[in-house]
Order: structure tokens, then sequence, then C-alpha cells
């Protein structure tokens, strides 16, 4: 079961919402798909987007996967955490393997998204 | 989810599937690609000892008086002459100087060999052959679906490969094997074959059994290996243990439209002898200068260089990366490319998806072999 406090996209991002921010990682079913993942490359803080976006890049050894923005707004912070150390993303991905910060300028994307019990039901149970 | 229906199978794949293995179609194979993850299981080569299941890979035997003579025309590197379990490492050419494939030929018998090529080629190698092998003298007999093959890897290998019951009594022609040297031996349903031979630059074996054999052999390894972290080990591992140590893969750094002068094999080109198949056309590329070059790449920038990245020498396209990874032991991007001759060795860009990253070239191989003299040697590192 994956965390209910949060919304998912059918490409295995997900957002937390605080406020008029929203906090953007990957699953922990994307991390492992990937395998060990080696390299995080991350939007610059400040930059705009529309929903969809690929802003990032996830690396693992063997595969490459892009970051897309669950919903349209303003990066407003990083983790350079986790591009320092990209193994969060596989130990921690709903945690300390957050990716960024958007200031969302549309927040009713959200209400697309994915919850909880719809994203568990996407990976099969 | 990769679709496995129809592909073959080995003795062991039933006990990957059962162990964790992620399962991916590989040259009609269904083969482990990873169990516990790729840095995990590349760890345990480097510094204990791995299991490969490499059954996938082609076996095909070579009998009589014209055999010797025979292979001897049909590939680059010099196999007559040597000794008794004597293994080879060469590339069989086509006729404009292309590899084939690349491969290894061992001398079991006064007249008899065995040839090992990759999975992925085995039907065409097997067909060039057979199309070419005389009317008498040779006789080819390809065991590829009977014969099982692990690879035994990493500074604890011949630790764990004496442990084996059957080769109790065989410690001291384990012990006497050189790197490239083979012995045969009697197995539980045929002969085996243990090869002083690998493709993860760490001391090691391949073990060639007769498919009834390969199960209690893997798992007497598995049991026998737990004080030593013994680990079974995918594809993924094996491709990035070869990497680092700068060995040819198939299909990246040789291909058909690759020489294995340009692919930095040129050790394996017996230019000298007599005749081979594409002799004429390596002697006139090396006399005219050979174009292009195999170069070691370190990735300065952030980006990781895959497979068919373009490489920017000054603003100009020169070449094209063959493999690139995050290398586990060095902890960095590395590539290999094959780039136009004139390129110098200093600074490069890699175009990686579209954004030119910075890379400079570095030496050969990204990491030390330990394969001769002591397995737990200091490393020079690129």
């Amino acid at each position: 079961m994956v965390p209910a406090d949060r919304k998912y996209t059918q490409e295995h991002e997900w957002i937390q919402v605080d406020g008029g921010t929203g906090t953007v990682g990957v699953t922990e079913f994307a991390a492992h798909e990937l395998g060990d993942i080696v390299f995080v490359e991350l939007p610059a803080v400040g930059s705009t987007w529309a929903q969809g976006d690929a802003v990032g890049t996830i690396e693992s050894v063997k595969a490459v996967a892009d970051l897309y923005l669950p919903v349209s707004g303003e990066i407003v912070a990083v983790n350079d955490a986790v591009t320092g150390s990209p193994e969060l993303l596989n130990s921690d991905s709903f945690g300390g393997g957050w990716l960024v910060k958007v200031k969302l300028s549309a927040p009713a994307e959200l209400d697309a998204l994915l919850d909880a019990a719809a994203y568990n039901e996407l990976l099969g149970g | 989810m990769d679709d496995l229906t129809g592909l073959k199978t080995t003795p062991l794949t039933a006990w990957h599937r059962a162990h964790g293995a992620k399962m991916v179609p590989y040259a009609g194979y269904e083969m482990p690609v990873q169990y516990e993850g790729v840095l995990a299981e590349h760890a345990a080569v480097r510094e204990h000892v791995g299991l490969f299941d490499i059954t996938h890979m082609g076996e095909i035997f070579v009998d009589g008086p014209g055999a010797e003579a025979w292979l001897d025309g049909l590939v680059t590197n010099r196999v007559t002459g040597g000794a008794l379990g004597k293994v080879v490492y060469t590339a069989m050419c086509k006729d404009d100087g292309g590899v084939l494939d690349d491969m290894l030929i061992y001398r079991l018998g006064a007249e008899r060999w065995l040839v090992v090529c990759n999975a992925a080629n085995h039907d065409k190698i097997a067909a060039w052959m057979k199309k070419r092998v005389p009317a008498a003298g040779v006789a080819m007999d390809d065991r590829s679906d009977a014969t099982a093959l692990i690879a035994v890897q990493g500074p604890d290998s011949r630790e764990l490969l004496g442990r084996l019951a059957r080769l109790a009594n065989l410690h001291a022609d384990i012990a006497a094997l050189d790197f490239y040297t083979a012995f045969t031996c009697p197995g539980a349903t045929g002969e085996w074959i243990v090869s002083r031979t690998g493709y993860t630059g760490e001391h090691g074996y391949e073990l060639y059994l007769p498919n009834a054999d390969a199960l209690a052999v893997w798992e007497e390894l598995v049991a026998r290996g737990a004080d030593l972290g013994v680990a079974p080990i995918g594809l993924a591992a094996r491709d990035t243990l070869r990497f680092e140590v700068c060995y040819c893969l198939y299909g990246h750094e040789l291909g058909e439209d690759t020489t294995p002068l340009e692919a930095g094999i040129g050790w394996a080109v017996k230019l000298k002898k007599d005749a081979f198949t594409g002799v004429a056309a390596l002697r006139a590329q090396q006399a005219a200068g050979v174009p292009r070059k195999l170069m070691a790449l370190e990735v300065t920038g952030r980006g990781i260089a895959r497979q068919d990245a373009r490489v920017l020498y000054q603003g100009r396209d020169v070449g094209y990366v063959t493999s690139g990874t995050f290398s586990p032991t060095l902890k960095k991007p590395l590539a290999l490319a094959l780039v136009e001759t004139g390129v110098p060795a200093g600074d490069v860009m890699i175009d990686i998806r579209g954004k030119g990253v910075e890379a400079r070239t570095t030496a050969f191989p990204f990491l030390s072999a330990r394969v001769k003299g002591d397995p737990r040697a200091e490393r020079t590192l690129a």
C-alpha cells in the first residue's frame, strides 16, 4: 500500500501538497523498476513548467527515465541530497528521496491525479 | 513487463525465477538481468565471488585431422601449434574485415577443438562454419543446446571451485591452470571442461557441463560458497564488470561494420599468418592507417553517455559511444567510443540527449584486470 497522504500519476510520480506548494517524487515502484539509481538531474529553482513537462532525468546503471512534473508551476526548491546521493531514491523514495518542490499555478490539476487507492490499482493490486 | 513466451531456457531458469531474478529476453533466451541489484552483484564479483549462468553461449565442437588448419583459416588469431588445453581469443571476420563475432577457441585434443561464440551470433556463426567445412577431414558438432556454462568469477573463485566434490581430487590441476588454459574431466553425466577464463577482469573460471549436471553444480556452489559471500550475478553486472576492464562486447565495440583493428583487438589479429578470411582487407587497412580507433572517455560534465551518443571534437561529429554507463567501482560515468583516428587525447564533447556534455580521454583500461597473479592485487585505476 502506498502512502494515502498524496496523489499519484500514471507515470509513477507522487505529489504531496501543503498550502500552495507540492513536494514531488517518484514512487517506490518506479525506483525499484529502474534498479540502482546512480544519477539524478533536476530543474533550476525559479524555472516554470507546464503539467506533464519533462523537468528532470533519473538514471540507473542500465536505464534512463524522465521526471514528469505532475502539475504546472514554478520550481521553488530541489533536493540537493538526492543529486549528491542518488541511492536515496531507492532507499527512501517517499521521504528523503523527494525531488522538487513546485508552487502550483493551477491547483485544479490535482483533481485529475490518482489517489492512493487508484494508484494501487494501477500497480495491480 | 517483458514478453518471455517462446524463449529458450537453461537448466537454471527455474532457479533464477525462484530466487528473485528479474528475467529478460536476451539473444533468444530468457535470462536473469539482475537479482539483488546490479551494484551489489558487481561488488560481490570484485570483492568475493559470483556465479553467472551463461548457458546461452554457443559451443561448437570441431574434430578431425583437418580441423586445426581449417579453423586457423577462419579466424584472425593463431590457433595452430598451441599446447593441449590452450585457449585463444579471436575474431572471425568477413572478407571485408568486418567482425562476424569474437570467440574463444579451445584445443581439447590433438585433433579436437571447441569454438565458443556469442549467443546472439550463434546461428550466424554455425551457418558460416557449416557452409565452409571441408567434405573430408573435419567434423562439426554443435552442442550449444546440450551444454550448460557456469562462470565462477572473483578473488575467491579458486577456493570455491575447489570445494566442488567432483573436483576434490583435482586441486593441483586447478592450481596449475594458467590464465587462458583449460582441462577436461569426467562429470556426473558427461565430460566437464574447467577453463581459467572469464569476462569480468577478475580471477575466474568457466565450467562447461552437460545440461543434466548444471543445476546440482550451481546449487552446490551456492551452498558451499555461503561463507565466501557468493552471489548469483545477472547480465547487467556482467556488462558493467566487462566494461570497467574494457573487454569488447559484440553489438557494442564489435560488429560487422567494424574491424578488429579499429576495435582495439589488433593483438588478436595475426596479419603475418598465411591466409585467413579477411586478411587482405585487414592488411590493406593496416597499411593505409586505421581510420577509427576505440577511445576510453571519462564524462567530466553532468550526465551518463550511453551507446550511440555522438562524440564531438572542436564542434565536429567524430564518432559515437559504443558502451557507456556509471562505473560501479570508480563511481563515475565512463564511456568507450569509436572515433576518428586523428582526434588527439584530451577534451571532447558528448551529445547526451541533445545536450553537449564535457568529456576527456583517459587511459585503457578504466580498471586493471586481476586475471593473472594475485587475485587481490592493488588495482590501477584510470
